[in-house]
Formats: structure tokens, sequence, C-alpha cells
């Protein structure tokens, strides 16, 4: 089939990283790929930074990406893709989301948020930057952020054969299958 | 395709014990364990499954179960096999009768635990029959595999997982539930009463159980060769097993371990002779190394492999052939993201009231009010394990008394880690004429590892309604005067600030109840009816505000400072505790 691909999905707790990996992964399953998704629980869902790493190909060992490694990063907040850049691989891809999300020492003021993080990022390696939080806030539910940077993320994996609106149907609630879908299609559009 | 699932460890772990013909449960909630017990729920026409106040509690439930006949599981965290070990010992020498697994889950690096802890070395010490998942699909046919050999051998089987089995997800056939049953109870005393008489056989018979388990282990198919080039060899087990085959690749050669105590000394040896060099990947402790060179088979381990965190590809690959992948670096610098009290969060409050106080230790416990130890308010002195702030502090406190000091004690301790093992230590308080202050801080749920029940919450796993613990009357029951028993609502300062005062400056033991529904929490209907959780904002009157940032320092992630200093209206529950600090009135709460 192929080589084994990494996807790095980073962002901060609540942003909806595991849902849009969840899709990912189903997607990756159905298309007959042994996929492995790791991910952390616990404290780091109060206002830490997460991380969802998905693995697919003919055949996986390890579930966690290491430096270097990841073909595409989704960075779901602009500083989270700063963090995680040394896991990128060089020549690697990363999708990120135009929002900042200040961490306590920053808003307490006792740290700054490092200013012109999007154009260092875009110096180093081939980068899609958009405002994927206003994009779905334009669409009429912002919380379906997730679902446009996963858009734009499967437009860049290239995978047209996977049967990605189903893949939407069958993890989201009835009521938000549509808004997804197109939440879906305005993130592809972005790549 | 429709049988295959993709499924975290602790999903196929509690799949694996359903198809296995499960009949009883029992865990308290742990990261990285939580989740095994949450998934049998989903099962709950075929079995029964609870929380239990703590691990020993769970695992005596189990072992009861197990002998009155059904397939029976007990599931914690690696600390909370600790909490269960005084019964777990034991088990080994009674055996069981149904087959009895206890699902452990080690977290390698500490991602959300307070040590790190290798519990491979309690299957040595209890002589435990002990199974390694590498991944999902392990994960169930061990489970199930694990009830067999339980019943084979009569002994409970740990099955030991780690954070990376227990939350990855892959993929997962499934099968079908035998029904297995309850095998037939018969009174045997000399198995199950363990009265020295009765203990010394048991515990020499353990000597032949102990012999028949290793000769399986030398035989079984899940200690399996994978013979490739005759250069490298790994022995490995458990997620590490994925990492060396990432990055030692297909030229190697493996003895892939599934069951790890006993050992499969001979199957060792045979793999050993076959290659040039031997490796042994293993996270954390030298536990296979040690007993491998003990057997005078000369390997690689610790002298080259990081002996504590956790592993993975890029740490063994360096250690082991000292290449690093090229990476991508930036000059600058990701600000930490601690994770922090939410926004509207009942502890904050108490927190804030807290950290005022002078000439006072706070002994913490374990829960999101760990957090009360984060800046800005550092409200915290200790935190060592589940239940220990109360008895921590009354030891303090005495010490305090004795050297004429006048510092007093707090103790902050949750509902859920009150239920699991602070009722003891608050009859130490009180029997022994204690003087600390105890707070119990009951947000109405077990908050950190996810909102399980507790005993206070009033309803079970399965969702029944159930009976709640009266906190008040329990400190009653156990010694404590009514009238230094003090409730108080946390988001209101000057409540708190009063009870704190009034408990400290008295001379007997207190405990102030903190009651306030968690603010992630799906409130219940009894929590609708008891507190005010209509929806609100607090705003800050830029005209009015004169930037002293005394809400900031509330540590609210609502408050951002910069230029002006605003509230996030989205993250906002309107809680009022940064409105309560201003000084210049300058917060208002608006529908």
């Amino acid at each position: 089939m192929s080589e084994t691909k990494n996807i790095l999905l980073v962002g901060v707790g609540g942003q909806g990283t595991i849902l849009a990996s969840k899709i990912l992964s189903a997607g990756l399953l159905e298309a007959g790929y042994d996929v492995k998704m790791s991910e952390i629980h616990g404290m780091s869902q109060r206002g830490g930074n997460v991380s969802t790493q998905i693995r697919f190909g003919e055949k996986v060992y390890s579930p966690i990406i290491g430096k270097g490694e990841a073909d595409i990063i989704v960075a779901f907040e602009t500083m989270e893709a700063l963090r995680w850049i040394s896991c990128l691989k060089v020549g690697g891809k990363m999708v990120i989301n135009d929002h900042e999300i200040p961490s306590v020492p920053i808003q307490m003021g006792v740290a700054e948020y490092p200013e012109g993080v999007l154009e260092e990022l875009a110096s180093k390696a081939d980068v899609s930057i958009f405002k994927a939080s206003q994009i779905a806030e334009e669409l009429g539910n912002p919380k379906t952020m997730n679902i446009v940077l996963l858009g734009a993320l499967v437009k860049a994996l290239n995978m047209p054969h996977i049967d990605w609106e189903k893949a939407i149907r069958d993890n989201v609630k009835k009521d938000f299958e549509d808004i997804n879908i197109q939440a879906f299609y305005a993130g592809a559009a972005q790549v | 395709m429709n049988n295959k699932h993709l499924l975290t460890g602790n999903e196929a772990v509690a799949r694996g014990a359903y198809e296995a013909g499960l009949m009883f449960a029992s865990a308290y909630p742990g990261t990285p364990s939580t989740e095994i017990l949450e998934t049998l729920a989903e099962y709950k026409d075929s079995l029964y499954c609870e929380w239990a106040p703590n691990e020993k509690v769970a695992l005596e439930a189990a072992i009861g179960a197990s002998i009155a006949g059904g397939r029976a599981l007990a599931a914690m965290k690696h600390v909370g096999v600790n909490v269960a070990a005084d019964p777990l010992f034991t088990a080994a020498y009674t055996g069981v009768n149904g087959g009895l697994v206890l699902a452990a889950a080690d977290d390698p690096g500490q991602h959300s635990s307070q040590n790190e802890q290798d519990n491979r070395n309690y299957a040595i010490a209890a002589r435990l029959l002990m199974l390694e998942p590498s991944d999902s699909q392990e994960a169930k046919d061990f489970t199930k595999l694990g009830f067999e050999l339980s019943e084979r051998f009569d002994m409970p089987v740990m099955l030991r997982l780690t954070t990376r089995v227990c939350h990855s997800k892959s993929v997962v056939e499934f099968e079908e539930r035998q029904e297995v049953g309850a095998k037939p109870y018969e009174k045997d005393i000399r198995k199950y009463v363990m009265v020295p008489a009765n203990a010394k056989v048991k515990r020499a018979h353990l000597e032949d159980v102990l012999r028949a388990m290793a000769e399986y282990s030398n035989t079984c198919e899940i200690n399996r060769e994978e013979i490739n080039g005759t250069e490298i060899g790994v022995i490995s087990a458990g997620v590490a097993y994925q990492y060396a085959k990432d990055v030692f690749g297909p030229e190697a050669s493996y003895l892939k371990l599934g069951m790890t105590y006993p050992m499969p000394l001979e199957k060792i040896k045979a793999f050993a002779s076959k290659v040039k060099k031997l490796y042994v990947i293993e996270e954390m402790d030298p536990y296979m190394e040690r007993q491998i060179k003990e057997a005078g088979i000369d390997c690689i381990g610790k002298d080259v492999i990081p002996a504590y965190d956790e592993l993975n590809t890029d740490i063994i690959r360096k250690a082991v052939f000292g290449e690093e992948a090229p990476t991508l670096s930036s000059d600058k610098t990701a600000v930490v993201r601690p994770p922090a009290m939410c926004a509207g969060c009942p502890h904050r409050g108490f927190f804030y009231a807290l950290s005022k106080k002078k000439n006072i230790m706070v002994t913490g416990d374990i829960g999101c009010y760990t957090l009360g130890a984060a800046a800005p308010l550092a409200a915290l002195d200790t935190t060592v394990c589940m239940g220990a702030s109360i008895s921590m502090g009354h030891g303090a406190a005495k010490v305090f008394r004795a050297s004429n000091s006048d510092k007093k004690v707090v103790a902050v301790i949750g509902d859920s880690t009150f239920f699991h093992s602070g009722i003891t230590s608050l009859i130490d308080v009180t029997y022994n004429k204690g003087v600390s202050v105890s707070v119990i801080l009951d947000n109405r749920i077990t908050g950190m590892t996810g909102h399980q029940q507790n005993p206070g919450t009033g309803l079970t796993l399965m969702g029944e309604p159930a009976v709640e613990v009266d906190i008040p009357m329990l400190c009653q029951a156990i010694g404590m005067k009514k009238e230094n028993i003090y409730t108080v609502n946390p988001l209101k300062l000057a409540e708190v600030d009063a009870a704190l005062d009034e408990a400290l400056a008295k001379d007997e033991p207190c405990v102030i109840i903190t009651k306030w529904p968690c603010v992630l929490k799906k409130f219940t209907q009894e929590d609708k009816s008891s507190f005010d959780l209509s929806p609100k904002k607090c705003v800050i009157d830029q005209e009015k505000c004169r930037k002293c940032k005394m809400c900031v320092k509330t540590g609210c992630p609502a408050i951002y400072s910069g230029d002006t200093i605003t509230i996030n209206r989205e993250s906002c529950t309107g809680c009022g505790v940064c409105a309560q600090v201003c000084p210049f009135d300058a917060i208002k709460e608006v529908k």
C-alpha cells in the first residue's frame, strides 16, 4: 500500500482536536488502512495544550510520532504550531489556524504572546494559514472550526477516494451533519 | 470491515471482558485507566459494574465476586494498586473460582500522576500471572485469555497496561459474548480463610503454581519469536515492542512477550542463542533485564535505554544507534500552557480566600484542586497521595502544637477523594483530639478524571439513583461537633472567609464543606433545584477599571490582561469571584 504517514493535530483543550482526529481515523479505517491514534487525557484537558497523533499505512507499529516525523501538522492555535515545529518532517506541511489563545502566564501579564509566529513558520515550512475560527463563525457555528481544519488537512492529504462525508455523518449528531459538511468544504477550499 | 473497530486499549479491555462473559466489575477512576469501567457500563444489560469508593474496595469486591463463581474484574491506575495491595497479595494465596483479572494502568512519564512506578514489580512481589498487551487487539485478546488463565491456574491475573496502550486507538475485531455464567460456589475454608495454618499451606502450594505458570510462559503463543536476521535480537513487551519494531526494523529478530510473569526464561535462552547482539527494550525499570541477567543471559538494556520517563522511537533510536532525525527549529519560543482551574470553577473562590490567610500550612490532595498550588493562588503546601491531606494535616498540626508554633493547618480534599480515603483520616483527627481544619471541596462529582459518579452524587455508574452520603451527618457520626461543621458556597468569598476565620480560631477540629457543582458537570435536576445555575456573564466597565489587576490575581482563564483588562465572554460563566475582589466596583454581572 504505502509507507506510514504521520499526522499531528495540536491545539488547546476544548478546541475539538479529538473529534477531528476521530473523523479522520474513521475515513482512513474505512479505506482499509491500518490506523493508530494516540491522545493524552486527564490533567492536560484543564486549559493545557493537547495533541492527537494519527499514523496510518499498511502496517503501523508505534502509536506516537517522533521528532521530525510528522508529514502534516494541523495547529488549531497559532502558538501551538510553534511549540510542535520540531515534530515536523523537513519538507512537511503545516495547516495553521490564524487564531491566538493566550495561556495563563500571558493572561496574567507575566509573559508575552510571541510576535511574528506566522511569518516565522512560513519561512521554515510549507504552510497554509487561514482564519478557521472566523470561517466557522461565518458559517453560523464557531464550534465547527475543528471541521474547517479537518477539511484543509484532508485536502492537503489528497485522498479524494475516501468518503469523507460519510465519516463526518457517522461521527457527529444528526442536527449538526450539514453544518459540519459545509465547514469541511470551506476548509478544503483554503488549501 | 464492519467487524473492525478503532478502539482505545481501555475500550478494548472492556470489550474483552464483556466477550469473556464478565459478571462483575468494580473500579475507582484514575487516569489512564478510567475508561475501562465507563465502557463496561455500555454493556450494563449483560453485566454488573460499579465505581467503588477506592481501589482496595474495588479489588476486594471483585475477589468476592470471583469466589462466588462469577468472572470478575477490578481496574485502577498504578498508584491505585498500592491502595489495593493488601488484598492483592493474599488473593494470590486464595486463588479464584470465577476468573479474576486486575487491570492496572501505569503512567510512564507521569502525564497525569503524582509518581512514576513500574507495577510489573507487583507481579514478582505478589507472584501473579502477568499479561502485557502492546495494542488494542491484544488488550482485548489478553483480557479474555486472562480470565481463562486465572481459572486454569487458580490465580488472579494482572493485566498490565500503560498510558499509550490505554489511550491509543488501534484496530480491534469483535467477537460474540460467551455466556459462561457463574461457577458453583462451594464453601472451602482451607482455600478461602487465610489464617496462618491455611495460608502456610497455600504459600507452599504457590511454588507449584509458579512452576506450572512458568512452563506455560515458555510454551504459550503470546510469547512469540519473529526470526529475521541474526545480527540483532530484541526482547520487548507492551508498547515498547511497537517502538522497537519501528526502530530496529525488519532486519532484526524479535522475541515479543505477552506474558511477562513468570518470564519464559527457557524461550529467552533459546532466542538469545540465535542472535549475536541481544537488546531488551522496556519502559521504566529493568524488570525483564534483571531476570534475564539473573538467568545468566547477556543482554543490553538500561545501560543505554533510559530507566525512567516514557520511551518513544526517538529515544530508543538515539540510545541504540546514536541517530537523530533532522528537525526544524525556531528562535521564537512558545509560552508554556500549564493546566489551570476552569473559568467558573467553584474551587477558585475558596482558594482565593484561603490564599489570603497568614501563618497557615495547607495540606492538599489529589484532584482538580491540586491546581490550587499553581500561580497566582499558590495556596497549597503539600500533595502526596489520595486522602493524605487530612492525615498529613493532623500530624503537622500536632507538631506545630508541640513546638509551641502558632501555625495553623488547613487540609483540603475533594468529595470523591474524601470518600476514597479521607474518612479514616478524619476519624484520626476527631478521635485523637486533632486541631486542624479539614475542608471538603464538594463539587458534586469526580472532576479531574472526567466526571464519574461517587457516593456523594446520588447516581451509580449504571445510571441508577442511589442514597447519597450525607457529609455533615457523616462528620458528626465520627465525632465532629455539629457547631464545628460549616457548609459554605465557595463562590461567596465573604462566606468562605468568615468560616475559615472562625474555624482557625477554634482549638478543636473543624470541617468546612464547600458545596457547589463543577462548572463542567452535566447538571442533574437536583443540582438545578439546589443551586442557582442560571447562565450569567461578568463584564468590566472600562471607565471604572483602574488596571489594579486584582481580578487577574484570581487566576481565572477568562480574564485577559493586556493594554486593558477584559473578560472573554465565551469562557466566562459569571461566577462573580472577580467582581467580589474588584476594589473599584468595575465588574458587573449581566444576563
